[in-house]
């Protein structure tokens, strides 16, 4: 494939040459990147808090493109699920859009009543100059709520940068609440996002131990929740990309101890659990950890034997936003028989990269940022049976004749825990064996090939 | 007749997008042609992400991807490095530039940087395109119309006055579904007439299965067709709430290319219309097997007639949209009590009036500028039957527990929404017995008796 010369450095083919591998850059104009902006590394961080209002000050495209866009469940109230706007029009961005925004906040909270505000600075307020920090704690303090400002301009870096602007903004809530009561035994998920109602599952996992759950960061989440999520004996932190910094500030500030962990897959679940585990050092909490992943092991590796069979030897590519993920992709898909053969991500560090070309096979093509015309001569290239990514990528396995995975923010499906790792195997087994794969070319088919179909053009 | 409509300061659950969108659907509509937009990186992203949602088609929208430095200093180094890298990767024969709120506000001026671009950059480019698209400024609409009328302003007429012959006409269609172009296609072939679609996006958003992964999906209005526009008999465009400078306005002012201006063709009595417009261009007859089609529709319409009378509707989205469907649902009986979209023209209620006047006793209440909150706040009253409209209407549809009759775009809930067709005889069939089937099908599974005849 001919790739374009400035992205040579950020593809790296396992085994071939000592490892390096560039990152973390901004994208390069043109190369039609899957990555979105810092807006939206904010927006998705913080979009399952479900009692706070998450206004977007901007014109509307900002606000309705992300309108219920994960599928992040809450057991309570729903106000993440609202699109919310300050909807700039041509004469907020010449006078400003101060008034506005502080209107449209007062009018807001009077109608949903939150438990606090959230507003994101989008692309145009940084140009334009609104003091939005001046205009949230006016409002803060007239309604006697939170009112935190998101600094996601969506130049100002990428995805990652809108990460950081998330951290911060949580951090203007944790250590403000009551922390009374709360277990020596206690932890905050970070980092899960309850897709599905992935977050329900793990805390059950975590009851069943008897470790309690002080904060769901961000999952199913609640202001109230956040502001005593200092007192908890440690955080456990999920996808690195996402909320790495804000456990780092609350050990800084705190003291709280975190590590990572991952709950896609046997062993990484289990090993997320015994690391709680053994960090309380308290042997009834270890205790009913084992008894807990032996009763789950024994329900579910009969049920995945059947699936292993199936799919021995298929080939798998991996795209996702954050490398974190992929570790437990690759591992997962090892375990019901698939051979990975290309993984990217589009904000991995350079530290992961290298982890994943250590435990990957020789020839795994490895990339940073991907486009699409990458991707697809990639997965040409290798010959992939299935690819696992999200929206954005799942057209291009199709038009390719290749199975696909959603492995993305909008799925209905829990792909966590170990009752997820079943789910995981189904969808794959379900993509790879359909039999309408038999209908493609790439596959094999021949009737109705290019040379047969003409595309009516008008003027012929 | 119309109340005055809840005036919030904020906005919730918009009816409505952003101005980038529309243009970048409509570059798409393009042969050979590349959406790209000058701006951060997030955007092209963000509508790549909701286009595929609804088409389940690739879509690759270049983005210059800014960052705080080209904010500062401007983002014309990035744009024309964003040029080369697409055309050295995609090969397109066209690059529709549409801009940003970003870019718009930093004040970078496009169009010198195109004319530097051509000085600076050797060897063989493809058309530039551009088209101003700040997203504080409209919806999407007013972005896919300015860029159908930014493409034909610099192609039409290029290659001077051709010898057409008689029977070619422009069709500017708007933003319908791709399975409606392929049927505009069709019809004009059955005349026999030859039709420049502009835009065409019945394969480009809704292609084939092929054997090669194609960088830019085949498909899409030709150039040389578009250079050709000036020299039709005739131009039909739909939809009536676009501003002046419509690409059907320029052809007829610039070229004398006589323009028809007409709603979108849905129900029989606007079908009608295009017909006849139709008949009256080509000098022909209307062929036989679609005067058939209006005959078999015609008996299903007297046939489930009262399945659906009175029924109340809430119509929703695109005005143009919005106008053809009152006037269908207006026609079959339904009765619209509330149109509402997002846009501004500033013309609905005047539309609505005009296509409805001589069926419906009642007009409906007539709103722009409309969000989800605020129709969801006047549903509580009009107590509707049915929704009508895209998918983002689906969490009122199920608050009030009444059927949602998906139409337009997006449908983000459902398969298949490229292919619902909206116009014509036949698309009217379709919807007709989509809208007569719901009503049935919820007074069945409303009704303890699990009854098997209607």
């Amino acid at each position: 494939m001919e790739l374009l010369k400035d992205r040579e450095k950020q593809i790296y083919r396992t085994g071939k040459e000592p490892f390096a591998l560039s990152c973390d850059k901004d994208s390069l104009a043109g190369a039609v990147s899957q990555r979105a902006c810092v807006f939206c590394g904010s927006r998705v961080v913080l979009y399952p808090i479900a009692d706070a209002i998450h206004l977007v000050h901007g014109p509307i495209g900002c606000a309705v493109y992300t309108w219920d866009i994960r599928g992040a469940l809450s057991s309570g109230p729903e106000l993440h699920r609202l699109s919310f706007s300050t909807d700039l029009q041509e004469l907020d961005v010449i006078f400003g859009g101060e008034k506005k925004l502080k209107r449209a906040l007062f009018e807001l909270i009077e109608r949903h009543s939150p438990k606090a505000a959230f507003v994101y600075s989008t692309c145009i307020v940084g140009i334009i100059g609104d003091d939005v920090d001046a205009v949230c704690r006016e409002v803060a303090g007239k309604t006697n709520i939170p009112v935190i400002p998101v600094k996601s301009e969506g130049f100002m870096g990428n995805k990652r940068a809108g990460y950081t602007a998330a951290c911060n903004a949580m951090d203007q809530l944790i250590g403000t609440g009551d922390t009374t009561g709360i277990s020596p035994y206690s932890i905050n998920i970070l980092g899960d996002f309850n897709l599905a109602g992935e977050i329900w599952l793990i805390r059950e996992y975590f009851e069943r131990m008897g470790v309690e759950v002080v904060a769901n960061i961000t999952g199913d989440g609640r202001v109230a929740d956040l502001q005593r999520a200092h007192g908890a004996a440690l955080n456990v932190v999920q996808c690195s990309g996402a909320t790495m910094e804000l456990a780092q500030i609350m050990e800084d500030k705190y003291g709280v101890p975190f590590f990572h962990v991952s709950y896609f897959g046997i062993e990484d679940m289990a090993q997320a659990l015994y690391d709680v585990a053994e960090h309380f050092k308290n042997p009834e909490i270890m205790e009913k950890t084992r008894q807990l992943v032996k009763e789950e092991l024994e329900s579910l590796l009969p049920k995945l034997a059947f699936y292993k069979k199936a799919l021995q030897g298929k080939k798998a590519a991996i795209y996702v936003g954050g490398s974190f993920k992929a570790f437990s992709l690759v591992k997962t898909l090892r375990l019901i028989g698939m051979n990975v053969v290309m993984v990217g991500s589009q904000t991995g560090t350079e530290q992961e990269y290298r982890e994943l070309a250590e435990i990957t096979d020789p020839g795994t093509v490895i990339v940073d940022d991907a486009n699409a015309l990458e991707l697809t001569s990639f997965l040409e290239e290798q010959k992939v049976d299935l690819f696992v990514g999200g929206v954005k990528e799942r057209p291009i396995a199709f038009k390719l004749g290749v199975g696909f995975c959603d492995h993305n923010h909008e799925r209905k499906e829990i792909l966590a825990g170990f009752s997820g790792m079943l789910n995981f195997a189904q969808e794959v087994y379900a993509s790879v064996m359909s039999p309408v794969w038999r209908f493609t070319y790439q596959n094999g088919a021949s009737r109705g090939k290019k040379s047969d179909i003409t595309i009516a053009n008008p003027n012929e | 007749m119309s109340k005055n409509p809840p005036n919030y300061i904020s906005t919730t659950n918009a009816c409505k997008l952003c101005t980038p969108l529309g243009a970048s659907l409509a570059f798409k509509g393009i042969e050979g042609a590349v959406p790209y937009l000058h701006g951060s990186q997030g955007c092209a992203t963000y509508m790549r992400r909701y286009i595929i949602s609804h088409y389940n088609e690739p879509i690759d929208i270049a983005s210059s991807s800014l960052s705080e430095k080209h904010a500062i200093y401007g983002g014309g180094a990035n744009l024309k490095l964003g040029l080369m890298n697409v055309t050295q990767k995609y090969r397109p024969q066209l690059i529709g530039i549409a801009t940003t709120c970003l870019t718009e506000t930093i004040g970078d001026d496009v169009k010198s940087l195109l004319c530097e671009y051509d000085k600076e950059v050797e060897g063989e480019k493809p058309i530039m395109i551009h088209v101003s698209t700040p997203s504080y400024s409209g919806t999407h609409m007013e972005g896919f119309h300015n860029a159908v009328t930014s493409v034909v302003k610099a192609l039409a007429g290029r290659d001077g006055e051709q010898d057409m012959g008689s029977g070619v006409i422009n069709i500017l269609p708007g933003f319908v579904s791709p399975a409606d172009i392929r049927y505009l296609k069709e019809i004009a072939a059955d005349f026999p007439l030859k039709a420049t679609i502009l835009p065409d996006i019945s394969d480009t958003m809704d292609g084939a299965a092929a054997e090669f992964y194609e960088k830019i999906q085949p498909g899409g209005t030709p150039i040389s067709a578009i250079a050709a526009m000036n020299s039709s008999v005739g131009s039909i465009e739909f939809g009536h709430t676009m501003g002046k400078d419509s690409s059907g306005v320029l052809l007829a002012e610039k070229f004398g290319v006589e323009n028809t201006r007409m709603p979108i063709p849905m129900g029989i009595s606007a079908t009608d219309t295009f017909f006849d417009c139709l008949s009256r261009l080509s000098g022909l007859p209307i062929p036989e097997k679609h005067q058939a089609e209006r005959g078999r529709l015609v008996d299903a319409y007297v046939d489930s007639h009262k399945y659906i009378y009175g029924k109340k509707a809430i119509v929703y989205g695109e005005e143009d949209l919005v106008v053809g469907l009152t006037a269908f649902l207006a026609e079959i009986g339904v009765m619209p009590v509330l149109c509402a979209s997002g846009g501004k023209s500033g013309k609905l209620a005047e539309m609505i009036q005009q296509v409805t006047a001589d069926v419906l006793p009642e007009q409906p209440q007539v709103h722009e500028g409309m969000d989800f909150y605020e129709i969801s706040e006047m549903a509580e009253e009009l107590a509707p039957d049915l929704l009508v409209g895209h998918s983002k209407g689906y969490p009122l549809a199920q608050k009030l527990s009444i059927p949602i009759i998906r139409v337009g775009f997006p449908i983000h809930d459902r398969m298949g929404g490229q292919r619902i067709l909206h116009i014509g005889y036949r698309g009217a069939q379709q919807l007709f017995d989509v809208v007569v089937n719901a009503c049935i099908a919820k007074k069945q599974s409303d009704s303890p008796v699990g009854y098997s005849y209607m």
